[in-house]
């Protein structure tokens, strides 16, 4: 069973809301990545997800799109972020890996042998920005030939038509994006997303992790109800370069991720609170 | 006719492999609304009758077919014609499809306009047109190239326009496109972001196409007119690829016609230091569309390079690509020298001050023009005026 299906059905087995971190593969140093992943699983992420970085980010927010470049600036490339998942993998065999990337570096690699090599390193999953479920009849073949899912996005503004077809071709989860914006943007109005979930529920059979605009415990523990699990980019690494040593930013992360399982699991002993009186 | 070249692209936007809709999710929904404004409003008589009044009256349509006689003399070959896209208002081609978006903006309520530019040329059409429809503008323009090109930008402000340097990446048109595309999924309930250019996702390279399209149904019927027969050749200068587009769609089923689309070879081909998509490219994914683009192994997208900042973008319009790919159309490079050599050559000869860009397309022509006969003509697509350009042009420090 792919690892994000295990992951999926044992929350939902156990109550629990999935927290799943992002980080920029080779940023701030290729050297770190595997450490902060690590750590990320120990203080209670269950989904990692890691950016394969790409020159032309052009929906990620100046976080991102400056992680991206200090990566690219070290000449990392698609092929090292594999190799990096493999060495992550080395030591921990049960903790999902989804990657995050842009079309470009996958097709000039060729999809097949991207989806072959990154299956043999260890990966589960990847979302492809760019990548609309109405381009990728072909590439979605090939993910599943070789056990990975390739994760859909959907947001806001996605119609009923949209939403339907990407509840055809999901593997996984769905991911939707809460904000209009890019990652890391301002005001996220909970409330508001909160009332597209419920939407989006009624057409989505799949698992629905929610991304983009979460930065706080508080946010964390207001868009969750409603969802599976989050996902938390910006905000993480903008943790991890509170400082330049390492031990100092892996323990920032750390940090920082722990107080959003602390809020996603309190969440769930409210909502279970308030099932009981009600 | 169903197998007509000029049917492409489907309807999700293909030209074969090329084009189509590589965007985030969050920009899905306002190009399908745009596609559906589009084909609505560009089927409605009433709003054709808008925009060809507008070309006429506001930008000076139809432009003149130019015979450059002292020119062709001098190059011993094809009788040259020049349609001169200089003439139109604010000096280029690039106001023929501004007009069209802003009044598409206009119809779907629209109030905020977004542009991203590289020479600025496409950023002073956008503001020129926001400022007569009373529609905000902002312009994206990278940093590189709001310092190349200072007095585009002074006309832009000067038109109202809040100009963005973009500092991200290399600081050139790809930048500035990428943060346009940041603002439209950010805004993009009052928003509409005019693209200048024939690539992005679809529906823009059709759309651009359609209202570049005027350029070679003018030509067509001016050249049918003054010679009887149909040219052997056009020329035009190919960045992201608008005015090529625009002149060579209503030839595209004259297949005696040769296409030539003139790509910037910047310091040389060799030296990696040029902006030639098409001639040493090949295909990916980039800016909402697959086409010919310039990458390394990796698929990052390589800084390109070009004395002309209208043709310095790595990737080039779907529909060229695909013209590459049917072999419809050849696509060559000239080098920085050439283009300026040939700047200079046709001030000379015919008293006319062509920008860069266009520059690229004429010395083509030189290459081409003898090869052909005195009987057979050469359209070229004079597609911007120089003037813009005088401060490069200086700062070459060359003996004119």
């Amino acid at each position: 069973m792919n690892r994000i299906d295990h992951v999926l059905q044992t929350a939902q087995q156990q109550g629990r809301k999935l927290l799943s971190p992002y980080i920029t593969a080779g940023d701030p140093q290729p050297g770190w990545t595997v450490d902060i992943l690590h750590q990320m699983v120990k203080a209670g992420a269950d989904i990692l997800e890691v950016g394969i970085p790409f020159s032309e980010p052009m929906a990620e927010g100046v976080v991102i799109q400056q992680a991206m470049e200090r990566a690219l600036q070290q000449g990392v490339t698609p092929r090292q972020v594999l190799d990096l998942v493999q060495q992550f993998r080395q030591q921990d065999s049960r903790t999902p890996i989804v990657l995050m990337g842009y079309a470009n570096p996958v097709e000039m690699i060729g999809y097949a042998t991207f989806a072959q090599q990154a299956a043999q390193a260890g990966a589960d999953g990847m979302i492809i920005v760019d990548l609309p479920p109405e381009e990728a009849d072909d590439v979605l073949k090939i993910f599943i030939q070789h056990g990975l899912h390739l994760i859909f996005l959907c947001s806001p503004t996605t119609s009923l038509e949209r939403l339907k077809l990407i509840n055809e071709v999901a593997r996984g989860y769905v991911y939707h994006v809460s904000l209009k914006g890019v990652t890391g943007s301002m005001a996220l109005d909970t409330a508001a997303v909160q009332q597209t979930l419920k939407r989006l529920q009624q057409v989505i059979d799949h698992p629905i992790l929610v991304g983009f605009g979460i930065k706080t415990a508080e946010d964390a523990a207001a868009i969750v109800t409603h969802a599976t699990g989050i996902v938390v980019g910006a905000a993480v690494i903008a943790a991890l370069h509170q400082h330049p040593q390492q031990s100092q930013a892996l323990q920032a992360v750390a940090d920082f991720i722990a107080s959003l399982r602390h809020a996603l699991d309190q969440s769930v002993l409210q909502q279970q609170a308030s099932n009981e009186r009600g | 006719m169903t197998d007509s070249l000029k049917n492409f692209p489907d309807q999700r936007g293909h030209f074969g492999t090329f084009g189509g809709m590589f965007v985030a999710d969050t920009l899905v929904n306002a190009l399908h609304q745009l596609q559906q404004a589009f084909e609505h409003y560009w089927a409605d008589d009433t709003f054709r009758q808008l925009f060809y009044t507008d070309l006429r009256d506001y930008v000076g349509r139809p432009t003149p077919l130019y015979h450059a006689q002292r020119w062709s003399d001098a190059l011993q070959g094809a009788q040259i014609y020049l349609k001169r896209e200089d003439l139109n208002h604010t000096g280029a081609h690039k106001i023929n499809n501004t007009i069209g978006q802003a009044l598409l903006a206009k119809q779907m309520g629209k109030t905020r306009i977004i542009a991203e530019t590289g020479a600025g040329q496409h950023g002073v059409a956008t503001a020129t047109v926001a400022a007569r429809l009373g529609l905000e503008c902002v312009v994206y323009m990278g940093a590189l190239d709001v310092k190349r090109q200072a007095s585009n930008v002074h006309r832009m402000k000067l038109l109202g326009a809040t100009v963005v340097p973009v500092t991200a990446g290399s600081q050139t048109l790809k930048d500035a496109l990428n943060e346009a595309m940041r603002d439209w999924v950010a805004h993009v309930d009052q928003t509409f972001y005019i693209i200048g250019t024939v690539a992005g996702p679809h529906p823009y390279p059709k759309m651009v196409r359609e209202f570049q399209a005027i350029i070679g149904q003018e030509a067509r019927e001016q050249i049918l007119q003054r010679t009887q027969q149909l040219p052997a050749a056009l020329v035009a200068c190919v960045g992201g690829g608008s005015n090529a587009i625009g002149l060579f769609h209503a030839f595209l089923d004259d297949k005696d016609v040769a296409l030539y689309g003139v790509e910037a070879a910047g310091h040389g081909l060799q030296t990696g230091e040029h902006a030639a998509s098409l001639t040493a490219g090949r295909p990916g994914v980039l800016h909402g569309n697959r086409t010919y683009l310039l990458a390394d192994e990796a698929g990052q997208i390589l800084p390109t390079h070009s004395i002309s900042a209208g043709l310095d973008y790595p990737g080039v319009g779907p529909e060229h690509a695909w013209l590459k790919e049917l072999h419809r159309a050849q696509y060559v490079a000239v080098d920085d020298q050439q283009a300026l050599a040939a700047c200079y050559q046709l001030t000379r000869s015919e008293g006319i001050l062509p920008a860069l860009e266009t520059s690229h397309a004429l010395a083509y022509v030189e290459q081409l023009a003898p090869t052909l006969s005195p009987q057979q003509s050469i359209i070229v697509n004079l597609s911007g005026r120089g003037d813009k350009d005088m401060n490069t042009i200086l700062a070459q420090g060359d003996d004119v």
